[in-house]
């Protein structure tokens, strides 16, 4: 075993701050580990392969004909709705992987490296990022193998796609800052799910608001998922932008807004 | 004391004056509730040296080492690191220390490679350096084979070298081992020490905590001994021995009527005051192994049968005996 003789400490010059180019590369680094590890187990997919097979299946065929009349004029409405559900429940991932990881020593190996602070909070949402992608693919994958032809053609899906994975990023803020300040990962879940239960059923996913008592309708009307389901129906089916749109934007920069200083400075504490 | 809090005292020639140290500690606290883990420790580690830091479970090791590494904010005092204060200037201290913790900090399911590689690239390295360093540490630790299977499949000794390895990677000047061989079985365990001691040969200064004396012993050319948060000894191994006493030799007799012969024998050949601590079995401080042949010559001779002949060496709470007046457990007992 033979090595070189390493520099004396003294003898280093050095800088104590990490320049934005060098954050952002450690940032990336920590995604590219991020879309490693789940490479390596690919069961944590799950999630977002298994949910939009099945919950598109199940909701299509229960609820088509009794909703919609038959299976086929149900899609339209359906595959957004089921679309935002599923990519939504996946953003609850990067809190809860965000408090395992942290719980894990390689961790404190990060913390003694001399990389940015924020490096693996960053890379984490970034990484995540491909999962919302995929649960948007097979979902659009599925209604198309269903019958479900989008009027707007691949562009609108597109465009309703990018939406979908923008504001499940913003989103996965909020997840983000429970995985910081929780103290277990099953704990991060729990609370989350809590949350996106109600909001995700109580919404015009899946029935259309008209048929719901008003103090239900009121509260699926205010639900900003409702907006954003709106804007990817108008998107896919119409090829059109409204202002449901601008809301669900307008609505996902409020929150990141707010989270991510918030995320960031519960996340820096510890870091 | 050092003067370094005198005034007219720069900076820059505090820096210069203390260069030739890798870490210095003032007072640190750690305090963790009612808990005071880490209570006042100064601590002065020489650039180049294996530094031995020795005691208990529970001791304050980790702690006083995670506040040197960056990882704790300690509560009082301050602590430098190549003249570079650990809280003001974390992220230079960051630059000059390797950290390998007691338990593995490596990510379990990625491959060795995948690991070197991904902190390897965090240090800054471009991709093709970044596989080439980790292709180099693979095979200076023996784990050139192992490179492309997940960590789940390696043993216990090859992630305590692949966690090695990783705190390698830039080079540090100072890198601090946190238990290296606990959980190791003997022949992981020297390899271990080889590593350590080839390691100290390229100029690192290495900060290692342990509980076995020997460890400290085999490796460290200064050792400081903590308990309940402070510092209790601090000196060279031999220093240390010599407090506690030398090893002893101890007879095994098979019958217990040669027994006060075989002390007289014992007392006469060796020269120094052997005990009785059961019927058949007889002990002395062995300052001289050269005489034991002698002394089990004289004993046949004398027509005594022995069952065992043992050498028992200090033990760590020989130390906590001879310097606190307790052994670590009955401290430990007294403590809860």
């Amino acid at each position: 075993m033979t090595a070189s003789q390493i520099v004396p400490g003294a003898e280093r010059h050095l800088k104590n701050h990490t320049s934005l180019l060098a954050s952002c590369g450690n940032s990336l680094t920590m995604a590219y580990r991020g879309l490693l590890k789940i490479r390596r187990t690919p069961e944590q997919l799950f999630d977002v392969t298994l949910q939009p097979i099945l919950f598109t299946l199940m909701f299509t065929y229960l609820f088509g004909g009794a909703i919609a009349g038959s299976v086929h004029n149900y899609l339209p409405m359906l595959i957004p709705g089921i679309l935002i559900q599923t990519v939504i429940t996946t953003s609850v991932v990067t809190g809860v992987q965000l408090r395992e990881d942290m719980d894990k020593g390689v961790f404190n190996r990060f913390r003694s490296l001399p990389i940015a602070r924020i490096a693996p909070l960053a890379g984490a949402l970034i990484a995540d990022t491909v999962r919302y992608g995929i649960a948007t693919l097979l979902t659009f994958a599925m209604g198309y193998l269903m019958g479900y032809r989008p009027a707007a053609g691949l562009g609108g899906v597109l465009v309703g796609s990018l939406i979908v994975i923008l504001f499940a990023w913003c989103i996965s803020w909020i997840f983000a800052l429970f995985g910081v300040v929780a103290r277990t990962a099953s704990s991060v879940q729990g609370i989350s799910l809590l949350i996106l239960f109600p909001l995700t059923f109580l919404s015009n996913a899946f029935v259309p608001v008209d048929t719901l008592p008003p103090w239900l309708r009121w509260f699926v009307t205010v639900n900003p998922l409702s907006h954003l389901i709106t804007a990817v129906r108008q998107l896919a089916n119409q090829g059109s932008i409204g202002a449901d749109f601008w809301l669900s934007f307008g609505g996902a920069a409020g929150v990141v807004a707010v989270f991510a200083p918030l995320t960031v400075r519960a996340y820096m504490r510890r870091a | 004391m050092m003067d370094h809090t005198s005034p007219g005292t720069g900076r820059a020639a505090h820096r210069a004056a203390t260069a030739s140290l890798a870490v210095e500690a003032h007072g640190l606290v750690k305090v963790f509730g009612a808990n005071r883990a880490v209570d006042g420790v100064d601590l002065f580690v020489p650039a180049g040296a294996i530094y031995g830091f020795l005691g208990p479970n529970g001791a304050g090791k980790t702690t006083t080492l995670n506040m040197l590494a960056t990882l704790l904010r300690p509560d009082g005092g301050r602590a430098l690191v190549f003249g570079h204060d650990v809280q003001r200037e974390a992220q230079i201290v960051r630059q000059l220390i390797g950290v390998t913790g007691q338990y593995a900090s490596v990510d379990e399911t990625l491959t060795a490679t995948e690991n070197l590689v991904i902190f390897a690239r965090l240090l800054g390295l471009p991709r093709r350096s970044a596989r080439r360093i980790a292709g180099d540490l693979l095979e200076r630790f023996d784990l050139t084979e192992a490179g492309n299977r997940p960590l789940s499949k390696f043993s216990g000794g090859m992630r305590r070298r692949l966690d090695l390895a990783a705190s390698l990677i830039a080079q540090p000047p100072l890198i601090f081992l946190d238990e290296p061989t606990t959980g190791l079985d003997p022949r992981t365990r020297a390899q271990m020490w080889e590593t350590i001691r080839s390691l100290a040969t390229t100029g690192s200064t290495i900060l290692l905590t342990t509980q076995y004396l020997d460890e400290a012993d085999q490796l460290a050319d200064r050792v400081a001994v903590i308990d309940h948060g402070r510092m209790v000894a601090e000196g060279t191994p031999d220093q240390l021995k010599s407090t506690v006493g030398v090893a002893s030799l101890q007879l095994r007799l098979q019958a217990a009527d040669d027994a006060a012969e075989a002390l007289r024998i014992v007392e006469s050949v060796l020269g120094v005051a052997a005990q009785l601590p059961e019927a058949t079995l007889v002990t002395a401080p062995m300052a001289d192994p050269e005489r034991v042949t002698e002394l089990l010559l004289s004993i046949r001779n004398a027509g005594i049968h022995l069952t065992e002949v043992s050498v028992q060496k200090p033990t760590l709470d020989d130390v906590f005996l001879a310097l606190t007046g307790k052994t670590a457990a009955e401290e430990k007992g007294a403590k809860t």
